[in-house]
């Protein structure tokens, strides 16, 4: 029984160092240097992306507006399903006290974030990682198309950030339809706020992101990001929204402001 | 024995670690998603998104109304819903993501199975809707309007979308901010696993100035839903005969008591272009003042939802 198998790992190993996954899903050489994948040969995101995102969207708030345009009433978390363990955090928000202690930025974390009132601009930075700045906030997201290399160190991939690590994948309808979704999996996030009066999320929430594009009939397209939060810690079930966004020509409105705990 | 049992086990390791590097690197091919998926079945409303806005009489936040709309709206008065003609009335099609409700969806076919429609079952206080699958004509602009309107629907890029045209004059929220006949809503129906959100894009030239988006999304239920109570009118204080309750729409007695409970600028309870856009947080910034914790009458479950006062 055992020679079988170490023939098998063998083999694998060989493969793995001949290319590893690539020799197996026709993919190219990792890139060492940069911890990902490269070559000529394989798909890149940019290039099998079935819907286009690039470009600046505009939050347009119809739903949830007195959560996300004012700070609400410290204590009040209404919609969010909180867990006991939240309600003592929620009682005790103190925003200057954020302020104070550089937390500034806690309802601007990737549970949170594209919840806030204003602007995206999505680009890609490079062929693998499309990238969403938001100008409140002025906050970078970076969706990464391929893991991690085995063994990547870096500290981003190990100490919590407000962003966190933010996997995705695209979603592609069957042909002959045209079209698919983006998905995204983020989790290492720093503890932050689902609402701007210090309703909380821990540092082992995992969001799940859907990114949908929608026509307008005004010829417009909009974007629509559904989104699942799950926190074993403060939520006793998962918290889903679904905000939406209009795409604009330009950058012409962008106005990067800073985070703030007290606005 | 115990080379054997590390071998094994570095074997093992050595085939997971590979596996696991194929997994990790295989994002850039994209996974394939049905262009059609399963609508059919129990959608649960998941409570998490603030969009009936019909707590208290004046409440037009994420609205952007003409000034007819508005001028129309705060002459509404929910007492209306006393007339015993008006009781079973119901609500247009937008209820559908702006109601409490979940949705209970069916399909039918012809002899052929080939998919004629998708119908989503009425509840209490809303018609069902029939989208119509099969290509056929949108009826005479003249022909009837309905509450539920008439609805056709086709597959695009993994989504199901539907217009419905042919709606009744009636209401875009149950506080009376009102829909007229003209309008048309673009509908888009996306899942996601056991989720299914809802995108609803209404147009009124009448009575919005920009149309009113919303997107809801529901959870599919191993229960299957009925909210189909019939409606049975009865006597609420409302005589035949009786005036249909109004306000002179600058005499509305509850024009401030949404802006007072939560400290909301006027602009925006009374549903202005500007407030939906992030320019109109900035604008507020220096004058807007949080209410106060609330201390008492804070609702169930832990809510803190202000009660009117007195």
């Amino acid at each position: 029984m055992t020679r079988p198998l170490v023939a098998a790992a063998g083999i694998a190993l060989v493969l793995l160092a001949l290319g590893g996954p690539t020799s197996v899903h026709g993919q190219r050489p990792i890139d060492s240097a940069r911890g990902r994948q490269g070559g000529a040969s394989s798909p890149r995101a940019r290039d099998v992306a079935p819907i286009d995102l690039t470009g600046y969207w505009v939050s347009y708030v119809t739903e949830n507006w007195r959560y996300r345009m004012v700070t609400p009433a410290k204590g009040e978390y209404r919609r969010i399903p909180a867990s006991p363990a939240a309600l003592p955090i929620i009682n005790a928000w103190d925003p200057v006290a954020d302020q104070r202690a550089g937390n500034q930025c806690k309802s601007y974390g990737a549970a949170a974030i594209m919840s806030v009132p204003g602007r995206l601009h999505i680009t890609w930075q490079d062929a693998d990682t499309l990238r969403i700045d938001t100008d409140a906030g002025t906050q970078t997201r970076l969706l990464r198309f391929t893991a991690r290399a085995p063994g990547d160190k870096s500290a981003s991939a190990s100490r919590p950030t407000w962003q966190g690590e933010s996997n995705a994948r695209w979603e592609r309808v069957a042909a002959p339809d045209v079209g698919g979704s983006l998905r995204v999996v983020t989790s290492n996030m720093r503890t932050g706020y689902l609402r701007k009066n210090g309703v909380p999320y821990s540092e082992r929430t995992t969001v799940s992101e859907h990114f949908d594009i929608a026509p307008l009939p005004d010829g417009g397209t909009l974007l629509l990001v559904t989104t699942i939060v799950e926190d074993p810690v403060y939520l006793n079930v998962p918290y889903v929204v679904s905000p939406h966004f209009k795409k604009e020509p330009d950058g012409s409105k962008w106005d990067p402001t800073p985070c703030s705990s007290t606005w | 024995m115990l080379f054997d049992l590390v071998e094994r086990r570095t074997v093992v390791a050595s085939l997971i670690a590979v596996l696991g590097a194929c997994v990790a690197f295989a994002q850039n091919d994209p996974a394939s998603l049905p262009s059609q998926f399963e609508f059919v079945g129990s959608w649960a409303p998941l409570g998490t998104e603030d969009v009936q806005n019909d707590s208290v009489p004046v409440d037009y936040l994420g609205l952007a109304l003409t000034d007819e709309g508005r001028t129309r709206a705060l002459s509404y008065d929910e007492s209306q819903k006393s007339m015993i003609e008006r009781q079973c009335q119901g609500w247009g099609a937008a209820y559908m993501v702006l109601g409490p409700f979940g949705l209970r969806v069916t399909s039918q076919s012809d002899q052929q199975k080939r998919l004629v429609s998708y119908t989503i079952d009425a509840w209490e206080d809303w018609m069902e809707m029939t989208i119509w699958m099969d290509d056929r004509a949108r009826p005479s602009e003249h022909a009837l309007h309905t509450q539920a309107g008439f609805t056709t629907g086709r597959w695009e890029g993994g989504a199901l979308g539907a217009r419905t045209t042919h709606l009744k004059a009636g209401f875009i929220r149950k506080t009376g901010v009102p829909l007229s006949d003209h309008a048309t809503i673009d509908w888009r129906f996306f899942r996601h696993g056991d989720l299914l959100t809802v995108l609803m894009v209404a147009r009124d030239p009448v009575y919005l100035v920009e149309p009113e988006i919303i997107s809801k999304s529901f959870r599919l239920s191993k229960v299957p839903l009925d909210f189909r109570d019939p409606c049975v009118p009865g006597y609420e204080g409302r005589e035949p005969g009786d005036d249909v309750p109004h306000f002179a729409p600058d005499q509305n007695p509850f024009l401030d008591e949404f802006m007072k409970l939560y400290n909301l600028p006027r602009e925006a309870v009374l549903g202005y272009r500007d407030t939906l856009y992030p320019e109109y947080r900035k604008k507020i910034k220096n004058t807007y003042v949080p209410p106060p914790p609330c201390t008492a009458d804070c609702g169930v479950a832990g809510n803190f939802v202000r009660r009117r006062a007195g």
